[in-house]
């Protein structure tokens, strides 16, 4: 388990460390058998070509789960993820490196729980948020 | 602007309908399968002996798991004639945890329905809320989805 982070010690405007994550065909692969989304735009080149598509392309539950990695990674073990939100702007293409990031936008206490909102967002390697989103999550006090 | 499709009456009768229940039993071995699939180490999520020390007493689901309940949707009461479809994001909300051996039954209902001119031609936005109980009636879970035919 990773040392876990505390309500106490973030701030409001502070960036979430970065995800790195390198998607590959194979991975789409495997993401279709796991969640049974086998729509052939994901792993079949042809089609995705006959589709109007640059080849195959990211699932976009596959981005999503990204960004909950993002968070969960982050916060574990300790910290709940609440609500998790991400709008498919841009495809996003296996080869590519991803990236996940963040910025905390509001520090707050609700019925009594130690809450986080961020932005989140997945950006491709022209620095083009593809994935914009937000999250929020609650964490252990120290 | 006056839709080209979707007429008042079609968008009444279609906001509220309901998707039959889905269901799934959740499976140590589906959990750890998703993890190794969207390639996230977390051991909350791909270790029973971590997991058991943590907070949840034992492995759990990761936050997107529920998708692989796959489709759950709710039929058009007319046919509809745009057969090219986009995802267009989710929004979650998490209650309890996924457990394995749980019981999930998902049913969608479809919240909202409308119609716009995009670079696609005409497009059609259904925003459905799918809400996750497992077999003590909570909810776990619910997802709101926005998808797009055109």
């Amino acid at each position: 388990m990773s040392k876990q982070i505390y309500w106490s010690e973030l701030e409001e405007g502070q960036e979430l460390p970065t995800l790195v994550k390198h998607p590959t065909t194979r991975q789409l692969v495997m993401y279709a058998g796991a969640s049974g989304d086998y729509y052939e735009i994901h792993y079949d080149k042809d089609y995705a070509i006959n589709n109007n598509l640059p080849g195959p392309i990211l699932h976009g539950a596959l981005k999503n789960a990204f960004l909950g990695q993002l968070i969960t990674e982050w916060i574990s073990p300790q910290g709940v993820l609440r609500k998790l939100g991400c709008q498919y702007r841009g495809m996003d293409v296996p080869g590519d490196t991803i990236l996940g990031k963040g910025i905390i936008t509001r520090k707050y206490i609700s019925n009594g729980c130690h809450l986080i909102d961020c932005e989140i967002w997945l950006e491709n390697p022209n620095g083009e948020k593809t994935t914009p989103g937000t999250a929020t999550f609650e964490l252990p006090i120290k | 602007m006056a839709n080209s499709f979707l007429t008042d009456k079609m968008i009444k009768d279609t906001i509220g309908r309901q998707s039959p229940p889905v269901r799934l039993n959740v499976e140590t071995g589906a959990i750890i399968k998703f993890a190794q699939a969207i390639d996230d180490p977390n051991p909350m999520w791909n270790d029973e002996a971590a997991a058991r020390s943590g907070p949840n007493g034992g492995i759990v689901a990761p936050p997107t798991f529920l998708r692989s309940l796959g489709q759950v949707r709710a039929d058009f009461p007319f046919d509809m004639p745009f057969d090219r479809a986009l995802d267009g994001g989710s929004d979650w909300e998490y209650f309890f945890p996924v457990r394995p051996g749980d019981d999930i039954t998902a049913i969608a209902t479809i919240i909202d329905i409308n119609e716009r001119e995009g670079r696609l031609g005409t497009m059609i936005f259904t925003k459905t809320t799918v809400e996750y109980k497992n077999q003590l009636a909570q909810t776990v879970a619910t997802q709101t989805n926005t998808s797009i035919r055109y």
